[in-house]
């Protein structure tokens, strides 16, 4: 174990905490912006700490191809490679797993998918993962677990779970580094109940320093979505963090913290930045749009960041998609959007407000989908001033 | 604007200093214009502009032409009819008036204007804009479309006519602290004729230039644009409008240059602007055009060029006299993978440490692609102060290189503009100890070395 979890505030199931971690000390929830092969895509790690940027996620797979685990390794880990002094994640290779399916092969050994640089077989197991998670040298390391899609029904998804709890083992025997990274295990079992139910506690068995909520933000309706967020918080140790992986829009994150999650990331942002598309407090800004030619208000006149500072709709609407600097400046104002709701919900959870001004920017005229409103039940938070009906 | 000349070596190469509105300190030149794309730079976000040596970098080229205003006019199969610039990759629709598509317009001059300027609309209050209309990356003077009504140029949304009703248009509403009048600029190949006659439209335009310019209209009063200044020096031009630059053409023949430059002399003007250079012309007539300019220009007027990019290149437009240059050379740098490494130092060592890592590569600047450097953990150039190599290896640029990631150019474009301004600032201080041609035999001979050395090495 190399972290500490200390609860600084609740608000019923939601909570507030500070994350200390090798590299840095956070405070949940929070946002980790994903830098893919090693970098946030058009941002300086200047850039990143600026904006309060706490803790980024590589991806395994991609950097297990380029530059590979040795070469990060043999040059003193990512955190140098890439100059961030603060916290890094990385992820087991899984997802792509679930992107590139129809290239792999899931047996008990572990997954056989084709390099998409050589066409070579390429074999991940549980002990490679970690053992390229440890050259790496990320604060968090996930376990390797067999990721099913939540559209998908059947046998399938009971293999997955009980084979995922099964790969945990093997993770942890192979981790050669529990001082100085965290393996967290990975809740699965589709949106079975029982299924998930039956992860969580083998998991919590295994007592790892933390434990992520996987498999989901892959299509499923959000009341089954929320739904398996809200078992899964219930039953994992309150003295631990809970991950939501690959979670997501503004409102999704406000939700599951309200349940009682505390980390998350997704490509979201900074994806939809490239389409040039803003986030703001009541959605989304799509500058690409020729109402905003000549709009010369900020993107959001109430963020604080660098972009809404100086730049009109106008400017970056002749930039975006034609001009590397669109990208940056909108990927810029997203993760700044991001991480400032992340600040938010802490501060808002410590001091015992929390959510309905969120929503109430978000839905103005009240119509908040049902799906929040019942999640906020469950969640014991009376959302009834944001909501019309 | 004020601009004085400060020191001068070798008869032509001057060092100056020159002091623009918006800047709160002066600039030395011979400097290096940062080039922009619609007034940023192409990849250093406006946040990291400010880690580049001060106030060597706050002087920022600008092409109006960037900016696609809703009164641009298209040129194609010889009609001239209006459109809107939309999407790269989408058709063109003509007379689209379909108010809600995706487009990429740039804000029309009425909406710059109401914004403020080019300085309030791209947050860079403190910097100094030059506006062109060419620019050696994006907007190429395209002759052959070019006629009596205006100049064409090749832009990424086509072929665009401009005239000089409409580019004023536009440097009225963006105010940018400088600004070259409209020229036809021709290639090197160009025949007599042709050339004449960008000569004449370019002093043409130059008049209808300043006669729309709300600045001189207020200076000048009575007496139109061609009246002879009596006394130039000390004579201040403090407005939004920004201090005119005449322009000045005459492809490669050098009477016609000098004719230019004589009729532009007597033109009521703040400096002057060199076009029609980096068209084709060869390295050996180059001086001869550039001091068939220069010598027929007052001495104590700022004078700009575009299209000199080549280190080799600027020194001899230093060698002539130019005070300011905007250079292409960066950019393909930086898109072509390249970091510039040439000692700056002028001291006697002519050599530094030969690396295996130079194989193949000219002593000027190293491929970030090549293999060699995957597990390089060491900067660019050590002692180089830049953003880029107090914070980053070779290796990790080569990996974002090979996985083509965004901040691979953000990070070689900070890098290369602080070398290339340590270039200007060496040739400054050459120009201050009075040894500029020394300098400049100094550095193209090496550079020849180098290069016989590599072949004989081979």
């Amino acid at each position: 174990m190399a972290l500490r979890f200390e609860v600084l505030g609740r608000f019923n199931r939601a909570r507030a905490a500070q994350l200390t971690l090798p590299h840095f000390a956070c405070q949940t929830p929070l946002f980790m912006p994903v830098g893919t092969q090693g970098t946030i895509k058009g941002l300086t790690t200047d850039q990143l700490e600026e904006i309060g940027c706490q803790i980024i996620l590589g991806n395994t797979y991609h950097l297990a191809l380029r530059p590979t685990s040795e070469l990060i390794d043999e040059l003193g880990g990512l955190h140098k490679f890439m100059n961030w002094p603060r916290a890094l994640l990385t992820d087991s290779g899984g997802f792509q797993m679930v992107s590139l399916l129809h290239l792999a092969d899931i047996t008990e050994k572990g997954v056989t998918f084709q390099s998409p640089v050589d066409g070579k077989p390429m074999l991940l197991t549980p002990e490679e993962s970690i053992q390229i998670q440890n050259r790496i040298g990320a604060d968090i390391i996930m376990a390797l677990d067999d990721v099913v899609r939540t559209t998908i029904t059947g046998p399938r998804i009971e293999e997955a779970m009980y084979r995922t709890l099964r790969w945990v083992d093997r993770c942890i025997a192979a981790h050669k580094r529990p001082h100085e990274q965290n393996l967290f295990g990975i809740v699965q079992g589709g949106l079975d109940p029982v299924l998930r139910d039956i992860c969580v506690r083998g998991l919590v068995d295994r007592n790892l320093p933390g434990y992520a909520i996987g498999g989901l933000a892959g299509g499923e309706d959000k009341d089954s979505f929320w739904r398996v967020v809200a078992q899964c918080t219930a039953a994992l140790p309150e003295d631990k963090p809970r991950y939501v992986m690959g979670v997501g829009y503004p409102l999704d994150i406000v939700v599951c913290s309200a349940l009682g999650a505390d980390m998350y990331d997704c490509v979201y942002p900074t994806r939809t930045a490239r389409f040039g598309t803003a986030l703001v407090p009541e959605g989304v800004l799509k500058l690409k749009h020729n109402a905003m030619v000549n709009d010369t208000r900020p993107i959001d006149p109430t963020c604080a960041c660098m972009v809404c500072k100086n730049y009109t709709r106008a400017y970056i609407h002749c930039l975006v998609t034609k001009d590397a600097m669109g990208s940056q400046l909108l990927s810029y104002h997203n993760l700044y959007y991001m991480l400032q709701l992340s600040r938010n919900l802490h501060s808002s959870i410590v001091e015992g407000r929390f959510v309905c001004d969120f929503l109430q920017k978000m839905f103005p005229k009240g119509d908040v989908p049902e799906w929040v409103c019942n999640a906020m039940d469950v969640a014991g938070i009376d959302i009834s001033s944001c909501c019309s009906s | 604007m004020k601009f004085a000349v400060k020191a001068l070596s070798s008869g032509k190469a001057r060092a100056g200093v020159v002091h623009l509105g918006s800047c709160p300190s002066s600039i030395e030149t011979p400097c290096l214009l940062l080039s922009t794309r619609k007034g940023l730079p192409i990849f250093i976000s406006p946040d990291l502009l400010s880690s580049l040596p001060s106030p060597d970098s706050n002087l920022l080229q600008f092409s109006p032409l960037h900016l696609e205003g809703a009164s641009s006019t298209l040129v194609s199969s010889g009609r001239e009819v209006s459109k809107r610039c939309v999407n790269i990759g989408q058709e063109a629709r003509w007379g689209d008036t379909t108010p809600n598509f995706d487009s990429s317009e740039g804000p029309s001059p009425k909406t710059i204007s109401s914004i403020g300027g080019l300085h309030q609309m791209v947050g860079l209050h403190e910097y100094g804009f030059a506006a062109v209309a060419r620019d050696s990356i994006q907007c190429l003077p395209e002759c052959g479309s070019t006629n009596k009504t205006g100049a064409s140029f090749e832009t990424p949304c086509g072929r665009r006519l401009i005239k000089p009703v409409e580019y004023m248009e536009m440097i009225t509403s963006m105010k940018p602290n400088l600004w070259a009048t409209l020229a036809d600029e021709v290639p090197a190949w160009a025949n007599n004729k042709r050339n004449k006659t960008s000569v004449d439209r370019t002093v043409k335009w130059l008049d209808e230039c300043i006669a729309r310019s709300p600045l001189l209209l207020k200076l000048v009063g009575r007496g139109g644009q061609n009246r002879v200044r009596v006394n130039p020096i000390g004579f201040r031009v403090v407005r939004a409008g920004g201090a005119v630059f005449g322009s000045i053409v005459g492809g490669s023949n050098i009477e016609e240059r000098k004719r230019c430059a004589q009729e532009v002399a007597v033109r009521n003007v703040s400096g002057y602007w060199i076009g029609g250079f980096g068209l084709g012309e060869s390295m050996e007539e180059r001086p001869s055009l550039l001091n068939a300019v220069t010598d027929n220009l007052p001495k104590d007027w700022p004078r700009m060029i575009c299209g000199l990019g080549l280190p080799e290149e600027v020194l001899q437009g230093v060698a002539a006299g130019v005070d300011l240059f905007d250079s292409a050379y960066i950019y393909h740098l930086t898109i072509g993978g390249f970091a510039l490494t040439f000692p700056l130092d002028r001291t006697e060592k002519i050599d530094y440490n030969y690396q295996l890592s130079d194989q193949g590569s000219d002593r000027t600047k190293i491929n970030l692609r090549a293999t060699v450097y995957r597990k390089d953990a060491t900067p660019i150039v050590e002692d180089c102060c830049c953003y880029t190599c107090q914070n980053h290896t070779k290796a990790y640029i080569n990996h974002l290189l090979n996985v083509h990631e965004m901040l691979a150019q953000i990070l070689l474009e900070i890098h290369n503009t602080h070398h290339y301004l340590g270039f200007f600032r060496s040739i400054r201080e050459a120009i201050k100890e009075g040894c500029f041609e020394q300098f400049q035999k100094k550095f193209v001979q090496s550079r020849r070395e180098h290069l016989a050395a590599d072949v004989v090495s081979v």
